[in-house]
């Protein structure tokens, strides 16, 4: 920190000497700003398209660009597309219009043919992002600067799924043998996991994977030039270490600051914390359709009970668990929805206060005079305070009769129990990157067959609400299509497929004096970051 | 002497198969790489897709052979979470490993032995019995807590050393890069090797103190002190000579489980270390970095053990004599 202040006062009088000189000059460019960044963990890769992870896809962001991106606030912004929009005649084509005058790091211009490329490469077998584009047929370059994307099907909002599609240079690939991206099958690296060619405002300067990468101002960026010149990203695992190279001045910026210390950054001179919901939610869900549980102590699935399902939304404490536990960085709500993802109400977030009277009488009405036992699965290294919620909710529902058992563990272990089957009760957390409520039906609430309803672990099998959430898919009618959303919301959470508990907060640590918000899903842009 | 290494190194290769057989059978409970590697809107037939691709639906037995036939061709294959040759990887990474871990086992060395010497000479003097109390604080207290606290303290209160990484690293060969030539490569050592080495340290110094102890009793002592050698001559060219032998023995052992015990010490400094490679490739099932890294582990200790097995037949001519009779 000391050392910063003291190149700024150097700086300052440096400044002052030559005013003069720099009065000719209004457009002076910025004076040189470094910006060290810190957070949890290391991009995996610097190859586009390959995995469709957080960490990774936030820092290819500042080499690479996608067509359009999401503010801060969650709506879509324009990036490399100017305009967007469904095809006049034919409403399965995307119309995208390019920006113009726009070159990659290497000084090849950027055409309708990269993107054409780009969606090919992305929709390959070996791409992270394939499931996004799935709908996805063809692409055609119209001329230089429109391209038309074929759909199977109408598809209203396809456009959403491309804030993480990030576009590659088509000659610079061809050069250098990347047109696919990486197979893990394959024995050998591939180049564009160390190599870059963006046409982001930044380039990439030096790479130690796990330890430094440093990038720097693209002085032929089309867009406005940021404030932040250099940026030296730095991942340090350990939150106490990550914490204390924030307080000895080592970084300027800390993204992952563990929930227990935000207070007390908070308070410390020189450090300013700042907050803002994240785009995922954090909830119980449980085998609701099986004819017994594997793990019960009873003959029957008490979840199969409406009764015992609502006794435990009326056991579970939201607030207590938000004061306690997540020491007030979360937003208690009854729904899975973040809320500014499309469908979200007022009323989501409104839930009936704890009452264990009536959710004790509940149970011993649905037959389990002496209540019943059953062992929840948990994860203990995926979310915020994932395990501690889980103990918390162990204990509230003890107070009801339940005799839950806790097993927590890692979450290479925990997930495939969903993806098996293999768990009766379980925690998870879900983040919305359309922006719309159809990711979650899709993937959480539609019966699993095809690409439907991977993450849907409740066995939860509704045909008519099935047929409303394929329905959503190629809806073009925006106004019907979300009274369809609002009626479909409405079914899931009177059936009580989900026992919601928060939205996730996030928490971005600074020296004093660095400005940044927090976005939803977690992915800065440096760019945007200003100095005092 | 021929057969006697050839067997040792046949005994060695077995060592490391079992070792490998070991490390690979506990991978199964690490659990699933899949759904690290692709994204939560990865349909469930695409993650079946993948997992026949890797192989990891084949019987353990297959996967164990394909393994070590790769292995021996020091082929450990792509890391699933880097996407770099495993081999390639953990090459770059020990040069850090190596340097903290010579750092801080010269620096156990050298104060374990100052202050063992010292405490044993001066038994009841208030300085003695405080590095024997702050000793005890160092093997009772968690490497983890050690690191946090001196990062606590040097870095963030009193600013003077860096809190994470390796500062500035050179380049030295082809793939060796070095902190050791740069200022602040040389201050990010010392908290991570003072944390690292403190245990080691505590041990030199109980065992040269007690060793120490038992020597100055025996008769020699008594007669070198009867002969009126000066007391510097007596305790040190002669007492502490002969408390040498195990203390040189153990701090050999201790260099492989400083390697190992790195890990925790890397993680709490960000130290770009294997060990810090190896916890974050546990975290995301990285099955080829961790079973290459478990290997390197296991050939550093056999190697260890080869050349003190080794040096034991060059030192102890008993060995020699029993080979030679059970020969006739």
């Amino acid at each position: 920190m000391s050392m910063t202040i003291r190149m700024k006062s150097l700086r300052l009088s440096l400044m002052a000497g030559v005013a003069a000189a720099a009065m000719a000059f209004a457009a002076v460019p910025t004076e040189a700003e470094t910006l060290r960044w810190a957070r949890v963990a290391d991009a995996l890769t610097l190859d586009p398209h390959s995995q469709n992870e957080g960490p990774t896809s936030t820092l290819l962001h500042h080499i690479y660009e996608t067509l359009v991106s999401r503010a801060t606030d969650g709506s879509l912004e324009p990036r490399l597309a100017t305009e967007w929009y469904i095809h006049e005649d034919d409403p399965t084509i995307w119309v995208v219009k390019l920006r113009e005058g726009v070159t990659f790091h290497n000084g090849n211009a950027f055409t309708a043919d990269d993107v054409v490329f780009s969606l090919e490469r992305v929709r390959h077998e070996s791409s992270g992002f394939r499931a996004l584009h799935s709908a996805v047929t063809g692409a055609e370059a119209i001329d230089d600067h429109t391209v038309h994307i074929q759909m199977s099907g109408p598809s209203p909002l396809y456009v959403q799924n491309l804030t993480n599609f990030f576009i590659m240079d088509s000659d610079w690939a061809a050069e250098n043998d990347v047109e696919v991206p990486q197979n893990f099958a394959a024995g050998e690296e591939n180049y564009a996991v160390r190599n870059t060619n963006g046409t982001g405002p930044y380039t990439l300067v030096e790479r130690d994977p796990e330890v430094r990468t440093v990038l720097s101002l693209n002085e032929d960026h089309w867009g406005d030039t940021p404030q932040v010149t250099e940026i030296i990203y730095t991942p340090i695992s350990e939150a106490a270490t990550r914490v204390a190279a924030l307080l000895s001045g080592e970084v300027d910026l800390v993204q992952d600051v563990p929930v227990q210390d935000i207070a007390r950054l908070e308070q410390t001179d020189g450090v300013s914390v700042t907050t803002g919901p994240e785009n995922r939610n954090i909830f119980f869900s449980y085998d609701m359709t099986s004819e017994t549980l594997a793990s019960a102590n009873v003959d029957d699935n008490p979840f199969a009970k409406p009764e015992v399902r609502e006794a435990m939304a009326l056991a579970v404490d939201r607030e207590a668990i938000r004061q306690v536990v997540m020491r007030g960085q979360s937003q208690p709500s009854a729904a899975p929805l973040p809320p500014f993802v499309n469908g979200w109400t007022e009323e989501m977030h409104e839930f009936s206060a704890p009452d264990i009277e009536r959710a004790s009488q509940l149970i011993r009405d649905a037959g389990y005079e002496n209540g019943f036992s059953v062992d929840m699965h948990c994860p203990n290294d995926r979310y915020l305070n994932d395990e501690a919620i889980c103990q918390a909710v162990v204990g509230m529902l003890g107070r009801i009769g339940m005799n839950v058992n806790l097993v927590s563990q890692t979450r290479s272990l925990h997930f495939p129990l969903i993806e098996n089957w293999d768990t009766d009760f379980y925690l998870l957390g879900w983040g919305v990157p359309t922006f719309d409520s159809a990711y979650v039906f899709d993937f959480l609430v539609h019966t699993r067959e095809g690409a439907y309803g991977s993450f849907n672990g409740s066995r939860y099998s509704n045909p008519d609400l099935d047929a409303k959430i394929e329905a959503l898919a190629t809806m073009t009618d925006l106004e019907e299509r979300d009274a369809l959303i609002a009626e479909i919301w409405d079914e899931v959470m009177e059936d009580r497929v989900f026992l919601n508990i928060h939205n996730q907060l996030l928490a971005y640590a600074t020296r004093s004096g660095v400005n940044v918000e927090v976005h939803p899903e977690n992915q800065p842009h440096m760019a945007n970051v200003t100095f005092d | 002497m021929l057969a006697f290494i050839i067997r040792r190194v046949l005994q060695s290769v077995l060592v490391m198969l079992v070792v490998a057989l070991v490390s690979f059978s506990l991978f199964r409970f690490v659990g699933d790489p899949i759904s690290s590697m692709v994204g939560q809107e990865a349909s469930i037939a695409d993650r079946a897709a993948l997992r026949d691709a890797l192989g990891l639906n084949d019987p353990f037995l297959i996967q164990f052979a394909r393994f070590v036939g790769d292995a021996v061709q020091g082929n450990f294959g792509i890391s699933y979470r880097l996407q770099q040759p495993v081999m390639e990887l953990i090459m770059s990474r020990l040069p850090a490993t190596l340097e903290l871990a010579l750092v801080s086992g010269i620096v156990a060395f050298i104060f374990g032995v100052g202050f063992g010497v010292y405490t044993a000479l001066r038994r009841k003097g208030w300085a003695s019995n405080t590095i024997m109390t702050v000793s005890l604080i160092g093997v009772s207290l968690p490497t983890f807590l050690i690191g946090v606290l001196l990062i606590w303290v040097f870095a963030v209160e009193l600013q003077w050393l860096p809190s994470f990484g390796r500062g500035e690293v050179v380049s030295v060969g082809s793939w060796w890069r070095t902190g050791f030539l740069t200022h602040s490569g040389r201050l990010s050592l010392i908290l991570p090797a003072i944390t690292l080495g403190l245990y080691q340290m505590t041990l030199i110094m109980r065992l040269v103190r007690a060793e120490m102890l038992e020597v100055l009793r025996t008769d020699y002592i008594k007669f070198a002190r009867a002969r009126g050698l000066t007391n510097r001559a007596v305790h040190f060219g002669h007492a502490l000579k002969n408390t040498m032998v195990p203390v040189i023995t153990i701090t050999g052992l201790q260099l492989g489980s400083i390697i190992a015990f790195a890990i925790i010490t890397e993680t709490v400094f960000q130290w770009p270390g294997v060990g810090a490679l190896f916890i974050n490739s546990v975290r995301f099932v990285d099955v080829p970095v961790m079973a290459a890294y478990l290997m390197l582990i296991a050939l550093i200790f056999v190697v260890i053990n080869l050349i003190v097995d080794l040096l034991y037949y060059a030192v102890d001519p008993r060995l020699r004599v029993d080979r030679a009779k059970t020969r006739h």
